[in-house]
């Protein structure tokens, strides 16, 4: 079971994996509570504008991604929510847009744009080192922000009048969980793409936030779900030969599904609990 | 003379050119305890939201201890109305009433020993110590109450800023809530909101009718006649339920 560690790139798929299982665990907890999940999908579609634009511009497409979804997810939150526009007509808006920009700048590119399916469902098991490094750094970003904002980001996902009346700075802290699910949506690209990372991004936190009401250990919880997840997954497209991204997207969606079903029968034994 | 926590100076407020407000003026001394009656619709969450800053009058002046609402709201503790929040959030008790201790503090503090202290000081207060790991979420609606009181109280207010207070708890919880704020009183001040005239049974210095217009009085000086201008209706609609010290029986009866 174990001999798929023997390749290199094996491992640093694994590598790859749980570095954005880090992120994924903490700004999916961050997502799952404060409800902005198709938000946050639209932000992993639009980056597909940046893919394009990298190949266009002939610079690496995950920091053409960085950045566009970066722009995009503060474009989103902007006009949703300080606008005043339908916050889900703009979020579909923003989807078709990102991702519309991509296909042009693609087809305005010479030649043919080599690994552009991985890009869209995921391509672990070609990461290279300097994407391992870039999801690295993008880790430490996400750490060292949450831990320092910790309570401010609880108090604007509680209750976001509250924390104004408390002279908390709401809207920079919106931006900011934005500009942390455009960095996870990056470092997921790799993991499984743009149009599988929600997925990946929201069932390991919406599984945990079934077994624990403790935001700490929530997101503990779902980076170690997440790895779980990536790996078996991982593994089983291995032996199997199939798809790895879509592997692990079905693994999880299979696993939130036996995990529901597990509790509402447990909760159904004992008729007192709520 | 007493310190003057809240004052508002000819206040007027319109949304869409229709007057919320018209013309208040308001004062809350330390240790006073004033009730605010107005129908559904009168501006008692306006009148709310401009203490809190969340509105800005189009006329007149709203200070807080001197200061503008933004800066003095710090010292105000705001116990919103009993909302229905998500139920699955994860926060604690203890996480809870520990956010009264954000405001006036930088981004990023770190909590230390007088933040857990003022924390738990203000649970004991409220008789929730012994929950403070439970989730919020899964607390009676009294409990609820309690921990929200609990977390104005950590923030060390001035004034204690309370909206519909009674609207959500049961007779029995009425009489503790009621319990708790006798002993407040002594210390700081505080404000209860509510279009429930039942508010006034209990023992406030002071009680404002607010319909627009606001109106200072006496609570001896609360009878029909003040009621009915502030409803535009008869009392007899709204005092079912209210004991007779306020109201005087109408003589046609009928109970509602």
């Amino acid at each position: 079971m174990l001999d798929f560690l023997g390749y290199e790139f094996m491992r640093n798929a694994l590598m790859a994996g749980v570095l954005a299982s880090v992120i994924c665990g903490i700004v999916g907890t961050l997502v799952v509570i404060r409800r902005i999940v198709s938000l946050s999908g639209s932000v992993s579609h639009s980056a597909f504008g940046g893919i394009g634009l990298g190949y266009y511009l002939g610079v690496n497409p995950l920091h053409g991604a960085l950045v566009f979804s970066i722009a995009s997810a503060i474009g989103i939150g902007a006009v949703s929510k300080y606008a005043k526009e339908r916050e889900d007509t703009v979020i579909g808006m923003f989807w078709a847009a990102g991702m519309a920009i991509g296909i042009l700048a693609i087809g305005l590119t010479p030649g043919y744009a080599p690994d552009l399916f991985g890009y869209l469902f995921g391509s672990i098991i070609s990461v290279p080192a300097s994407d391992l490094l870039l999801i690295l750094a993008l880790d430490l970003f996400v750490i060292g922000t949450v831990a320092l904002l910790y309570k401010e980001m609880m108090a604007v996902a509680f209750d976001e009048e509250y924390a104004t009346v408390s002279g908390l700075p709401v809207k920079f802290l919106y931006y900011l969980t934005l500009v942390l699910v455009a960095i996870t949506i990056v470092a997921l690209i790799r993991i499984v793409g743009i149009i599988l990372a929600i997925a990946l991004l929201t069932i390991p936190a919406a599984i945990s936030g079934k077994l624990t009401h403790d935001m700490r250990k929530m997101m503990v919880l779902s980076i170690v779900l997440s790895i779980a997840l990536i790996t078996t997954g991982l593994w089983m497209s291995f032996i199997l030969d199939i798809e790895s991204g879509a592997t692990i997207i079905i693994l999880s969606a299979v696993s939130y599904a036996v995990m529901t079903a597990a509790l509402r029968i447990r909760a159904r034994g004992k008729p007192q609990s709520t | 003379m007493a310190e003057e926590i809240i004052r508002l100076e000819n206040v007027t407020v319109a949304f869409d050119g229709e007057t919320v407000l018209d013309k208040i003026n308001f004062a809350v001394y330390e240790k006073d305890c004033v009730g605010i009656i107005g129908p559904n619709g009168s501006g008692k969450t306006t009148l709310l939201r401009l203490i809190l800053g969340l509105v800005a009058p189009d006329s007149g002046r709203v200070s807080i201890l001197g200061m503008a609402p933004e800066k003095g709201r710090r010292f105000v503790g705001y116990v919103p109305q009993f909302i229905e929040f998500d139920k699955t959030f994860p926060i604690s008790v203890w996480e809870f009433a520990m956010l009264g201790r954000l405001p006036g503090s930088p981004l990023a503090r770190r909590f230390n020993d007088a933040d857990r202290r003022k924390t738990e000081e203000a649970l004991r207060r409220v008789d929730l110590l012994h929950l403070r790991d439970r989730q919020l979420g899964v607390l009676s609606g009294g409990e609820r109450q309690r921990a929200y009181i609990a977390r104005a109280l950590a923030s060390d207010p001035k004034v204690l800023l309370m909206d519909e207070p009674t609207a959500n708890i049961d007779e029995k919880m009425e009489r503790g809530f009621y319990d708790l704020l006798a002993e407040l009183r002594k210390e700081i001040a505080v404000i209860l909101v509510s279009h429930d005239i039942s508010i006034i049974t209990v023992n406030v210095d002071k009680i404002a009718c607010l319909n627009k217009q606001l109106f200072m009085h006496l609570p001896s000086e609360i009878n029909d006649e003040v009621l009915e201008k502030t409803y535009k209706c008869p009392v007899e609609m709204l005092a079912h339920g209210v004991p007779h010290r306020v109201l005087k029986e109408h003589e046609h009866g009928g109970g509602r």
